[in-house]
């Protein structure tokens, strides 16, 4: 375990999506917050958070920018984080598309699993060992299958919405969207 | 609680491009160019301005086909004022509404109540009294109105820079003189409060109107905007696919010169533009 008081380089991959308020939470909690772009930027970071967004603009754009290769590997040595779509580009598997973008992470997820914007929602729940924390789902995914060496560490109504394989971790819902760290904090804390 | 995910919803669509489409086809393209959302509508804007008319909300066929064709949000728009017309997008359960002065305005004095909807809504400002006028009235999303349809990006720079100046104005003012900046603005006083308190907008700040180029999308960029939407940029360019890419990937990297130089090479002609003294109807004037 890493003490709190340990400053973690934490960067946030910032092609598109809510880049700003992951790095804002990270700040809160005493830690560098690094926006990456490419693969340098990348090289320079202990831990790594895909943000919210849209998977498709991030895949067009990690292509553009070269970048699948560097985080494929950079998630087997360090601690990574996905959140919704973020979570997206994680997975192995992807319902109804015939590849995957990261691919790191051996589960099945669909996207947009509800519906349309209207139906988004939020509640609350556990994540891991933090109690009744808020869960905001937007246009969300669910993870609708996990393999043998994935933990779940998030369930919403009995469906799967947060999973963690080694120090990879994927949530279907935005802890970036409330004032909430205990999430991130969580995920700063194991090394 | 809907609020706070509608604004969500747009904090999502931050660093990225919303393109205008009028059918499946065109929204497949927008996808695969990596658009985080598409913009149905019957006719681009710059068809509008050419074939005059009263232009309305599209038709629902159209709307459903495009929703079918693509896994990324599906916005459409309404008529300023025309809260029948959000009704039936809400029914269509479109993903987010454009109460938008590019169709003709069915209310010329009052804009939607956009807090009596459970979908959000985007809404276009000059100047920052509109802006947050639009987000008292619910809307969750503001860009600048700029000018539709010209491939002239002069007016939304100027629309943005206005906004910037005048929230530079209410961050630097002591508290007792907000009121009067509100009374000036013609802006929601309790909005300017959390505005000062915050040092941005509450809600996401999108460009708009006359975007055609990748440089054109850096330049809102590096002036502050959160994204781009592109109209009639796109697909009345000579080569869409391609241009649609390289305005992703420069929205992206705005603030990368050389990496803009290449984006921008050999993309073809872009849409043929207006100027806007020449102008028949200025859309940024209508709404208030």
């Amino acid at each position: 375990m890493r003490s709190v008081a340990t400053k973690v380089r934490v960067g946030v991959l910032a092609l598109q999506g809510a880049v700003r308020e992951h790095l804002l939470a990270v700040t809160k909690l005493g830690h560098q917050g690094i926006p990456v772009r490419n693969e340098a930027e990348l090289k320079h970071v202990e831990a790594l958070i895909l943000p919210g967004g849209e998977s498709t603009a991030m895949r067009k754009l990690l292509d553009q920018a070269a970048l699948l290769p560097a985080l494929k590997t950079f998630a087997v040595h360090r601690p990574i984080l996905g959140t919704c779509a973020g979570a997206i580009l994680l997975s192995s598997r992807i319902v109804g598309q015939p590849t995957h973008h990261i691919g790191v992470l051996d589960v099945t997820i669909e996207r947009n699993a509800f519906g349309s914007q209207l139906n988004s929602f939020a509640g609350r729940g556990s994540v891991g060992a933090i109690k009744d924390y808020p869960m905001v789902f937007i246009r969300a995914p669910l993870f609708t299958e996990v393999g043998p060496g994935v933990q779940v560490i998030a369930q919403y109504q009995g469906q799967i919405v947060g999973v963690r394989q080694r120090s990879i971790w994927a949530l279907a819902f935005h802890p970036e969207l409330t004032e909430d760290l205990r999430v991130h904090e969580l995920f700063l804390k194991q090394e | 609680m809907r609020t706070e995910m509608n604004r969500g919803l747009a904090e999502m669509f931050k660093g990225g491009v919303i393109m205008d489409v009028v059918n499946a086809e065109q929204a497949k393209i927008a996808e695969v160019a990596g658009a985080v959302a598409v913009m149905a509508l019957e006719r681009v804007p710059s068809d509008i301005r050419k074939q005059g008319g009263v232009a309305r909300m599209s038709d629902p066929e159209l709307i459903l086909g495009i929703k079918q064709a693509v896994s990324i949000p599906v916005m459409a728009k309404v008529r300023i004022g025309h809260f029948v017309e959000a009704q039936i997008l809400e029914a269509l359960r479109v993903d987010f509404i454009d109460e938008s002065e590019v169709l003709t305005p069915a209310d010329e004095q009052f804009h939607i109540n956009k807090h009596k909807f459970s979908v959000p809504f985007v809404c276009g400002a000059r100047n920052l009294g509109e802006a947050l006028r639009r987000i008292g009235e619910g809307a969750v999303m503001i860009r600048t109105k700029g000018e539709a349809g010209t491939g002239n990006v002069v007016e939304a720079v100027r629309h943005m820079r206005t906004i910037q100046a005048e929230m530079r104005r209410v961050q630097l003012a002591p508290k007792e003189e907000l009121m009067t900046i509100a009374k000036e603005l013609g802006a929601p006083y309790e909005l300017l409060l959390e505005l000062a308190e915050l040092g941005r907008l509450p809600v996401v700040n999108f460009a708009a109107g006359g975007i055609a180029t990748p440089a054109d999308a850096a330049l809102m960029m590096q002036l502050g905007c959160d994204g781009v939407f592109v109209g009639s940029g796109i697909f009345k360019s000579a080569d869409p696919a391609r241009r649609a890419a390289a305005i992703v990937e420069a929205t992206t990297h705005c603030n990368d010169p050389e990496r803009l130089a290449k984006i921008s090479q050999g993309l073809g002609e872009a849409m043929p533009g207006l100027e806007i003294n020449r102008l028949e109807t200025a859309y940024a004037e209508r709404g208030h």
